[in-house]
């Protein structure tokens, strides 16, 4: 009986000093607050009327089940009892065999309400000392996972799936949703549905350090999603690509994901099958911005000169130009065009050197230059085309098309 | 801590390509070991004693001890081992010079400081273009007029650079604030140690004409306390002291202090083990120079030092 006032008292205590500070910071977005966490019930913190009662009974059965079941309590029970001024001494617990009788809840009731509480300085018997549980508490409100990992089942699942919780927890709410979730109820019925579409037990951890948020999503709206797709003629195969390499695919509606395939099939004027094609190697199309595609687009037609149907063709070959940076588009085909003079169909028979690095290109070609093998139009000979002069690795490149050692190269290179 | 012992520390060099500023260069080299330095495997995960429930017989809940792994401590939890490095830049180069380059990581960039105070020399490669002028000196510049070129003749361009040569070392001799008419002066004068040992301004210790094909020609210059653009300048006034006019097209440092092109790492190079071996290479001409250069200035401190020591130790 002892036992259980002591427990209650500490607990007024540590409710009055936090309880203050409670409400304000479960709103705040980045920190963690743990009062949501059903799972920390002995371990308790703080939190909300549910636990507090889970952790009393707890105390007072000193049986650490990890279980929660919420029941219904007033909160005013706690305040109401008088409360001592110092919390009782904190008291490590020691490995216990025996097993303790279940106590009907009721009975406790009956019994909580007879007896007065006691003094923290009162004597109590060996085995009433052994049976109380003294774990320091879990901080109430952290900016990290490493304060909770430890105690909390779903977070070490997730940790064992391969989820970056130091990642996760730098976003915005994501911490947050995940403290509230439990595994088996919440994040299984999830993760089944992942697989169902198609993405590798292997990758499951990356998507959800890339796409916590898909944790919250209802899981109808999430099929109709995939329904859609479906009924737009895509693969189960290529669904299972585009959502792996687009995690947030997903999270967007249905109208969403059908005004974006509309707004790419009319910008780009490509047939159905080519458009649906280009966004399955390329699915961050469709969860990006569609602004800075359309500026780039305008970029290549009007700055550029490109024709519509040379346009087509590079971005069938090369999505990634749709996403790239305006400024370095324009400095890479400036020196392309003008100082190369390489005319517009080869550089639309080889879109791959807009994706490459503008450093790459200038070293090489000056080597080129310097050699006097630069030449680069197809009917005349010893031409040697884009491709191989971006893509290939530096000893190839040295040893195959510039026919020199790489010893060379860098020699040259520091006399740029 | 082992983890402080994975980074490496000393001062390298390496090959600043033209058209990237200087803070980019020192943030891509940072980049690269850091990922490196990160991909290296961790240590196994601490272990810790928990009291977990199990079924006990008769159906009831008991504690029992197990160690199971800290996961505070592990990977996904933590995050990367190192998320800065402290890397610092020796001389700088501005954003159209290119060449070596000196960074210093963690320690060695106290030694950023001794070499600074060393005041060596830096010797450039600067490549010019007579018959141009423009606003900022260099080639690509708005243009403000164009002159001929054909008078100029290599003697004349030789003459110009003895007589710049000749003013400067006036300078050099100023600035270094020596009694001239020491016999210590003149032993420094004979080993070619003269140069100021304190702030002052641009000072041009040789120059020599390497190549010369009008239009284009170009020259090596030793230098002291310079900026890049004041070398463009100079190579704009040689235009004007030979009648004409002339723009620089490129800056090239090939040598700082005791750096050269060869220590130099290029871009392809920038890598963990490359920097490892380069400082390692780097470190004993490093530190020769630093107590031939200071050593009589600090040496002087630790001689009172040990002297007051001996003299304690002694009573």
């Amino acid at each position: 009986m002892a036992l259980g006032a002591r427990q209650v008292s500490r607990w007024c205590c540590l409710l009055k000093t936090s309880r203050a500070a409670e409400f304000p910071r479960r709103l705040r977005s980045c920190s963690i607050t743990a009062h949501a966490c059903r799972e920390f019930a002995p371990l308790a913190l703080l939190p909300s009327k549910k636990n507090v009662l889970l952790w009393r009974l707890q105390a007072y059965r000193h049986v650490s089940v990890l279980s929660c079941s919420p029941p219904d309590s007033a909160k005013d029970e706690f305040f109401s009892s008088p409360e001592s001024n110092l919390p009782s001494p904190v008291e490590q617990e020691q490995a216990k065999a025996k097993p303790l009788p279940d106590l009907n809840a009721k009975i406790l009731y009956e019994d909580w309400d007879d007896v007065p509480p006691s003094s923290a300085l009162e004597e109590i018997s060996e085995e009433e000392a052994v049976q109380i549980i003294a774990e320091p508490l879990l901080p109430l409100q952290s900016s990290t996972f490493r304060d909770y990992v430890d105690h909390s089942e779903t977070l070490a699942k997730l940790v064992h799936l391969g989820v970056d919780l130091s990642q996760v927890e730098k976003r915005q709410k994501a911490g947050q949703l995940l403290l509230t979730l439990d595994f088996e109820k919440d994040i299984k019925k999830i993760l089944l549905f992942l697989k169902d579409v198609g993405v590798e037990d292997n990758q499951l951890g990356t998507f959800l350090t890339k796409n916590p948020y898909i944790l919250a999503e209802d899981l109808e709206a999430l099929e109709t999603r995939v329904a859609y797709l479906k009924s737009k003629k895509f693969g189960k195969a290529e669904i299972a690509q585009m959502v792996s390499r687009a995690p947030y695919l997903l999270l967007f509606s249905v109208e969403r994901l059908d005004n974006r395939l509309g707004f790419f099939k009319n910008e780009l004027g490509l047939s159905v099958k080519k458009t649906k094609d280009l966004v399955i190697r390329l699915p961050r199309l469709l969860t990006g911005k569609l602004e800075p595609a359309k500026e780039n687009l305008q970029v290549c037609q009007v700055e550029l000169g490109f024709q519509r149907n040379e346009i087509q063709e590079i971005v069938f070959k090369t999505p990634k130009i749709l996403t790239a940076s305006r400024k370095k588009l324009k400095q890479t085909f400036d020196y392309l065009h003008n100082i190369m003079g390489i005319p517009h169909h080869m550089l639309t028979r080889f879109p791959q050197v807009f994706n490459s690095r503008l450093f790459r290109i200038k070293e090489r070609h000056m080597f080129l230059t310097f050699l006097g093998r630069a030449q680069y139009d197809p009917a005349q000979p010893s031409y040697i085309s884009l491709d191989q002069l971006v893509s290939l690795p530096d000893e190839v490149f040295c040893t195959e098309i510039a026919k020199a050692s790489i010893q060379d190269f860098e020699k040259f290179l520091k006399t740029l | 801590m082992a983890a402080a012992a994975a980074v490496p520390a000393g001062l390298f060099a390496v090959y600043k390509p033209a058209g990237v500023a200087w803070g980019r260069v020192r943030a891509a080299v940072e980049t690269r070991l850091l990922s490196e330095l990160n991909a290296a495997p961790r240590r196994a995960l601490p272990q810790h004693v928990r009291f977990l429930p199990t079924q006990g017989d008769g159906g009831a809940t008991e504690l029992v001890p197990t160690m199971v792994p800290v996961l505070a401590e592990h990977p996904l939890v933590r995050g990367p081992q190192f998320r800065r490095l402290k890397i610092g830049a020796g001389h700088r180069l501005d954003v159209k010079a290119s060449g070596v380059f000196v960074l210093g990581i963690s320690h060695g960039n106290k030694l950023l400081t001794d070499l600074y105070n060393c005041h060596l020399s830096k010797v450039y490669t600067v490549g010019g273009l007579f018959g141009k002028a423009t606003d900022d000196f260099s080639d690509t510049g708005k243009l403000v007029e164009k002159t001929t070129f054909d008078h100029i003749t290599r003697e004349k361009l030789e003459q110009i650079l003895a007589v710049i040569q000749g003013t400067n070392h006036k300078a050099l001799l100023m600035h270094s604030n020596i009694d001239m008419k020491t016999q210590e002066a003149y032993e420094l004068a004979v080993r070619g140690l003269i140069r100021p040992m304190g702030k002052s301004p641009p000072i041009i210790t040789a120059v020599r004409c390497l190549q010369f094909a009008p239009p284009e020609f170009q020259l090596e210059i030793h230098c002291l306390h310079e900026t890049q653009q004041y070398l463009r300048k100079i190579v704009h006034e040689i235009g004007l002291e030979l009648k004409s006019s002339a723009v620089c097209t490129q800056v090239r440092r090939t040598r700082d202090g005791v750096f050269t092109l060869d220590d130099a790492l290029l871009r392809s190079q920038w890598n963990l083990q490359n920097i490892r071996s380069a400082i390692w290479s780097c470190q004993l001409k490093v530190q020769a120079e630093i107590e031939r250069t200071l050593g009589h200035q600090d040496g002087s401190n630790l001689h009172q030092q040990d002297v007051e020591m001996a003299h304690a130790a002694d009573s």
